[in-house]
């Protein structure tokens, strides 16, 4: 009950009992048409694009495990066969380090790290320990922590001994590192003679603050002490530069570190493959409309450079556009959707009739038609069929010529149409990507082109259309490599040219009358203005047009595309505000303004004012809003009042003779502790009854 | 710090300036009415102008020196502006028409040429009427005139309409006057004068000019200092730069005879030697100008919106440095007791606020609606991994408790009440550990706990736990640590986090790993409903409910105690009350103490004492001091009201 809640600050209630996730789904909406459908096809594309990006980043970080392992195993070989090299570092008790540089968006580091330890544990050893700077804030807990894995770790790579085990952590022996190095010598004399070559400890560790940095020293040093009968390799993760660790340790520390550096991927390709993968390709049929896929990419860009928070992104908008559009359900593959679509409802049937795009299709039909469409289902459901088959055709034809596209425009100088695909891909998707002014300077440049890069880019669009469904663009192709074999022969024509030319200069150079000198070269020159292009020019030309063709025909905008509603995700707007909140300006609004939130015609007031009826917090904000760092209680509860009985339009002597109303200073009282608890103001000791404002500026 | 028409303003300027002043009626007897006028006159390019050491380069600087703080009118020109030819120099082009513009509208010129003291390089004061000036400024034809004042005047002027007699004729003329100044201003179509308005000056009265930025700074604060030393040198003209005394000035004419002693800065300041001061206090804040007039100077360049918009952000800045710079705030010194308010303990304050009628119910309802609608939607996402935190102006609470109890009955859940002000990161992990883990036993660290925590709930996949956090924000919560271990909690994919935050700079206390463990979604719902219970557990709830809160611990303590220690305290508190009114009381010294107890047989021994004394003094009843002879004084560290009424109650128990 309420008292209970009154008295205690946590409550817990304990009545377990399952519950259905689809309720949910459909509750509060009151389209409710397919939702257990609709959130069984978003479950399933929201696993199917999961993994798709877990493989994206194992493909990714591939590289950059291979060279760790490959130098994890290298200084692992050393310690075996006891080499020189390893004598020596012994001799000088280095630890082999390798400093992982990450870059700075580390929310995604986490991951990183994660597949990191899985595939040295299966790889490599089992004793991995992966520590967070964060969860360890002192020697003491590091030290726990990672004694704690170890064993953890040893227990699950040798279960015969598991009890064994046990019992040492749960003695909680000193943490030492003394421990730790009776604890490597007990166990390897026991499994020591099975597999001696899987010994090793690499405690990974995810470095961040320089805090974090003192408690490191002492374990390296005395590490360092026990390299001798412990091979330790360290892993740091860095997320500036590698500098750092040198400005971090002090240089007693750092010496005794035998340092590698690894260069992870940087979040722009992470990002890029990413978009290649999920959003560029037919696999998946649920799309992203421009301006999210424009707010997503802000955030990312100008906040985060978090490729996870990307993918949480477009989770949201999945879910967000299963969740809101009642036709979401014919978003899946074509065939299921094709299937979908015989069984769908009546009322389905008018949704579909009422979404703008298939509006503006019927109104294209000749009347019978349209009275069809508007009035039998069945009928509305063929076209249906036909009309999704058509958008599935228009998205692979899309993306193949997007790609073309994008390997002109990339060639161009200062990229009028944007270097990345994304950047192209969002100009197409928008608006008629030929109308812009960019496309047509991007066009311009092209028609500007050198032989040899035209032919290596049209070399590069042929493997493109060669290389999916081949089926639509079988005519392109043949195109295409007619105007390479063109190219060509354009090489042989080219030296008969030049002798013409020569020919014309040598006759010029003959006659040596005035007259016909004048002649001749009046007669060079205007064929020089007449001799409108050279073959080659021609053939560019040509070519310029053809991908200007491509364009036109292909890269229509989606929004255009009857029954788009269906696939893309268009409210932009609700993504940004759940992920890129304004808590700041929606206070300052409700204060200011009251009016966009309570729609009463008394509040309505101009820019920069507020009615005098307003809800007692907002006219606090505003007179506090005239001081200056202090503000007087006193003054400030009497201009209160004063506004405040304007309103009520009670006897104005009444204020004047300093007896304010019981119910005003209570009401006071609330708005100014409130004021404090949103943080605008604070309690002041500077002066008695003075309170001292916090913020400044309009917001 | 504005100074109104109304007002009367009659300063010196150092001892180069002359003042003049002219007295006008406005109509209401009390108050004297005229206006400074200040004139430079000479050469204002690039030279030290002595007596100030005013260091002039560009338009803009000059504007600077005339903000109306400054109240004084100067007139660029090469080689000076001479007084026959001020409007000349006004019309003709020798000067950006922005700057002209800019300096008239500052300073309103007068027209009038007298004063004829050739002093070059002299700062000229004079008292001018507001009509002369408007006169003045009106044969000037093409020069538009904007007064900020004029406006601020008209605004409060109307605002107060209703409290205030407008029967009177001057007051009726002069909010015509008031208009026509407007009114001029109107056409005045420079969007960078209009950047100057002070944006406080509507605060109750709709805008006159539609063009005019939302968030104009004020300007006018810019003056403060030396709005100061003008207050000093004539007290009993000036009234404090608070905003209020624009209000009280035209509400409560009562209020004015006071208002002279009522006023002070916060430090105190010599008062002597007016002349020397100000002068002093001019000299710095003319030398604080100087070095950012050349970063401004190239801003009237740019085109009138940059510059506007330039001015604004500079503004703010500058605005911001000005209030801090100096130590000093002038406010007023009236306090809560002179207002003979009884203070209000957290009991009445709600029943009275009862007693309020409830404003705008049907929209408010409409509101929770809207946000209602969304909780099935919440549910969802929590699921999917989401965590959701609900911002916005208004109590959240309700709104959380109804989504609790209309979907979270069946499931198991724990709610935080952030805003209490005992809670802890601890005593969330004890909830979670003892009643929903069932875990008994204790912990060494909460990062232990945690671990527990993370373990089970890894391990058991069909564990879900809900946690509603009302004001994840609060003081107990915002810690480092204690978010930390919150984001972690929130990361685990079945427990699913729903909290609500309130303090503007909230966002602040996630860094970009938290938000990643935590997985925002961002809910605005504002409610617009009361902060009571949040606010009720405010111990600073300002002034109002300190006495009774001490009082009622005072009470419930010394119930718990025997009746020999009660008779303890109470011997020392009379004591103390005795002693109230001697300043130099430094308390009751222990042997006094031990001595007076032993008389009033509630001792007998000087150890029984001192246990007693130690338990007041772990409850904060008593304060022991060492005096300078070594000596060890008793204090009771509560206010005499306080004392007077428990000892009343105390008489009024036995």
């Amino acid at each position: 009950g309420a008292e209970t809640q009154d008295s205690k600050p946590c409550h817990p209630y304990l009545k377990p009992k399952p519950e259905r996730l689809t309720d949910y789904f459909s509750q509060g909406k009151n389209d409710s048409e397919d939702s257990g459908l609709r959130f069984a096809s978003c479950q399933l594309l929201w696993k199917q694009i999961n993994s798709e990006t877990e493989k994206i980043q194992e493909e990714l970080n591939k590289q950059l495990f291979d060279n760790l392992i490959r130098f994890l195993r290298q200084s692992h070989s050393e310690f075996q066969t006891k080499t020189t090299e390893w004598m020596c570092r012994m001799k000088s008790s280095e630890i082999p380090t390798a400093a992982l540089v990450l870059g700075v968006n580390v929310t995604d580091h986490d991951v990183t790290f994660k597949s990191l330890s899985e595939v040295l544990q299966d790889n490599v050893t089992p004793y991995v320990v992966s520590l967070q700077a964060k969860e360890c804030p002192g020697i003491k807990h590091l030290l726990q922590k990672l004694m704690g894995q170890l064993m953890d770790c040893y227990v699950d790579a040798d279960s015969s001994e598991e009890e064994e085990c046990v019992n040492i952590s749960q003695k909680k022996i000193r943490c030492s590192m003394a421990s730790l190095s009776k604890w490597y010598e007990n166990v390897t004399k026991k499994t020591g003679s099975e597999t001696p070559s899987k010994k090793r400890t690499s405690s990974s560790r995810h470095w961040q603050s320089p805090p974090v940095v003192v408690i490191f020293k002492d374990m390296e040093i005395i590490s360092s002490q026990h390299i001798h009968e412990f091979p330790l390799v360290l892993i740091f993760g860095i997320a500036t530069s590698p500098m750092i660790i040198h400005r971090l340790l002090p240089h007693s520390v750092s010496s005794l570190l035998c340092i590698e550096l690894f260069q992870s991927l940087s979040c722009k390709e992470h990002l890029a493959t990413v978009i290649d993968k999920l959003l560029l390709t037919t696999q998946f049929p649920f799309k992203l409309s421009e301006k999210v896929l424009q707010v997503l990419i802000n955030i990312f860009l100008y906040h985060d450079f978090s490729v996870q928070n990307f993918i949480k992104g477009f989770q949201l908008s999945i879910v967000e556009h299963f969740y809101s559009q009642p036709l979401s359900v014919l978003c899946c593959q074509l065939l299921e959707a094709k299937k979908r679509v015989t069984s769908l409802s009546h009322n389905q049937c008018e949704n579909i009739r009422s979404l703008p795009s298939f509006r503006r299709y019927v109104e294209s039909q000749v009347s019978e038609k349209q009275i069809a469409l508007l009035t039998e289902d069945s009928f509305l459901k063929e076209v249906t069929q036909t009309l999704l088959e058509d958008l599935h055709i228009y998205h692979e034809n899309y993306f193949t010529v997007l790609r073309c596209l994008h390997v002109f425009t990339t060639s161009l100088p200062k990229y009028p149409l944007g270097k990345q695909i994304r950047e192209l891909h969002c100009a197409c998707l928008g608006k008629s990507v030929w109308e812009t002014e960019e496309y047509e300077s991007a066009i311009q440049l092209l028609r500007m082109l050198a032989k040899d890069e035209l032919v290596a880019i049209l070399q590069k669009c042929a493997e493109i259309f060669i290389s999916p469904s081949g089926k639509q663009f079988s005519n392109t192709v043949e195109k295409l490599e007619e105007f390479l074999a063109r190219f060509q022969n354009l090489e042989a024509e080219a030296n008969e040219v030049q002798d013409v030319s020569v020919s014309s200069q040598k006759e010029l150079q003959k006659k040596t009358d005035l007259y016909h000198l004048q002649k001749t070269l009046l007669a060079l020159k205007e064929s020089k203005r007449s001799k409108k292009l050279t073959k080659f020019e021609m053939l560019r030309f040509e070519v310029v047009d053809f991908i200007d063709s491509l364009v036109r025909s292909y890269l229509a905008p989606a929004e255009m595309q009857t029954l788009n509603e269906v696939v893309y995700f268009n409210t932009a707007n609700t993504l940004r505000e759940h992920l890129n909140a304004a808590p700041r300006i929606a206070l300052h609004t409700a204060l200011n303004n009251p009016y966009c939130y309570l729609k009463n015609q008394t509040l309505k007031s101009d820019v920069g004012c507020i009615s005098n009826t307003a809800p007692d917090i907002c006219i606090v904000y505003k007179l506090h809003l005239e001081c200056g760092r202090l503000i007087n209680l006193v003054d400030w509860l009497e201009a209160f009042s004063t506004v405040v009985t304007a309103v009520e339009g009670t006897d104005p002597e009444a204020v004047a003779t300093d007896q304010v109303d019981e119910i005003i200073h209570a009401r006071f009282i609330r708005a100014v502790s409130e004021l404090e608890l949103l943080g605008f103001i604070k309690p002041s000791k500077q002066k008695t009854d003075h309170v001292a404002r916090l913020t400044w500026g309009g917001c | 710090m504005h100074l109104v028409p109304t007002r009367a303003a009659a300063t010196r300027l150092g001892a180069s300036c002359e003042p003049r002043g002219r007295e006008r009626n406005w109509g209401g007897g009390a108050r004297a009415c005229c206006s400074l006028r200040l004139q430079f006159r000479g050469q204002l390019g690039a030279r030290p102008l002595p007596p100030c050491k005013v260091y002039v380069r560009s338009p803009l600087a000059v504007r600077r020196l005339l903000r109306p703080g400054a109240r004084g009118a100067l007139l660029p020109g090469k080689g000076g502006c001479k007084a026959a030819g001020l409007p000349g120099a006004l019309r003709g082009g020798q000067c950006p028409a922005s700057y002209l513009v800019n300096a008239c509208w500052h300073c309103r010129l007068s027209a009038m040429s007298q004063l004829e003291l050739k002093r070059n390089k002299v700062l000229e004061a004079r008292f001018v009427a507001d009509e002369d000036v408007l006169k003045h400024i009106s044969d000037n034809g093409g020069v538009k005139v904007r007064k900020d004042r004029a406006q601020l005047a008209l605004n409060i002027k109307r605002f107060v309409k209703k409290l205030e007699n407008i029967s009177d004729d001057d007051e009726a003329q002069e909010i015509l006057e008031e208009q026509n100044y407007v009114a001029v201003l109107g056409a005045c179509a420079e969007a960078s004068e209009l950047a100057q308005t002070p944006g406080k000056n509507v605060t109750f009265e709709s805008s006159q000019y539609p063009e005019k930025p939302a968030s104009t700074p004020q300007s006018n604060k810019k003056y403060s200092a030396s709005n100061k030393a003008q207050l000093k040198s004539k007290k009993n003209e000036f009234v404090s730069t608070t905003p209020y005394r624009l209000r009280k000035r035209l509400s409560a004419p009562s209020l004015r005879s006071d208002s002279e002693s009522d006023y002070s800065a916060s430090c105190s300041e010599e008062e002597e030697e007016e002349d020397k001061d100000h002068k002093e206090t001019s000299d710095v804040i003319l030398d604080q100008k100087t070095p950012s007039k050349t970063r401004a100077a190239p801003a009237s360049k740019k085109t009138p919106a940059k510059k506007l918009k330039e001015e604004m952000t500079s503004n703010l800045v500058e605005e911001y440095f000005e209030a801090h710079s100096s130590s000093k705030v002038l406010t007023s010194d009236r306090t809560l007791q002179k207002l003979q308010k009884r203070k209000l303990d957290q009991q009445t304050l709600l029943v009275l606020l009862n007693k309020a009628p409830p404003a705008f119910t049907a929209e408010l309802k409409e509101l929770n609606q809207q946000h209602e609608s969304l909780f099935s939607k919440w549910m969802l996402q929590l699921h999917l991994g989401f965590s959701i935190v609900l911002y916005g102006l208004g109590s959240k609470r309700d709104l959380l408790e109804k989504f609790r109890t209309s979907l979270l009955q069946d499931s198991v859940h724990l709610v935080v009440n952030g805003f209490f002000p005992s809670i802890t990161v601890r005593s969330i992990l004890n909830s979670i550990t003892e009643e929903v883990l069932d875990h008994v036993g204790t912990f060494r660290s909460p990062l232990d706990q945690l671990d527990l925590i993370m373990k089970r709930f890894k391990e058991d996949s069909s564990l879900e736990l809900y946690l509603l956090i009302h004001n994840l924000d609060s003081k107990m919560l915002r810690g480092d640590k204690s978010q930390q271990i919150l984001a972690q909690l929130a990361s685990l994919p079945n427990i699913h986090l729903i909290a609500s935050i309130d303090h503007i700079n909230a966002p602040l206390m996630w860094d970009q790993a938290k938000q990643s463990l935590y997985n925002w979604l961002w809910y605005e719902t504002t409610t617009f409903s009361p902060y009571l219970e949040e606010t009720s557990y405010e111990n600073s709830l300002l002034v109002q409910q300190s006495g009774s809160l001490a009082l009622s611990s005072l009470t419930h303590v010394l119930h718990s105690l025997t009746p020999n220690a009660r008779g303890i305290f109470r011997l020392l508190a009379q004591y103390h009350l005795e002693n109230k009114d001697n300043p130099s009381y430094p308390g009751l010294s222990f042997q006094d103490f031990y001595q007076r107890c032993r008389e009033a047989f509630l001792v007998n021994s000087d150890l029984t004492l001192r246990a007693q004394l130690t338990e007041f003094r772990d409850h904060k009843l008593i304060r022991t001091k060492r005096g300078t002879d070594g000596v060890e004084y008793l204090l009771i560290p509560v206010d005499n009201g306080t004392l007077t009424d428990f000892l009343e109650k105390e008489d009024e128990d036995m």
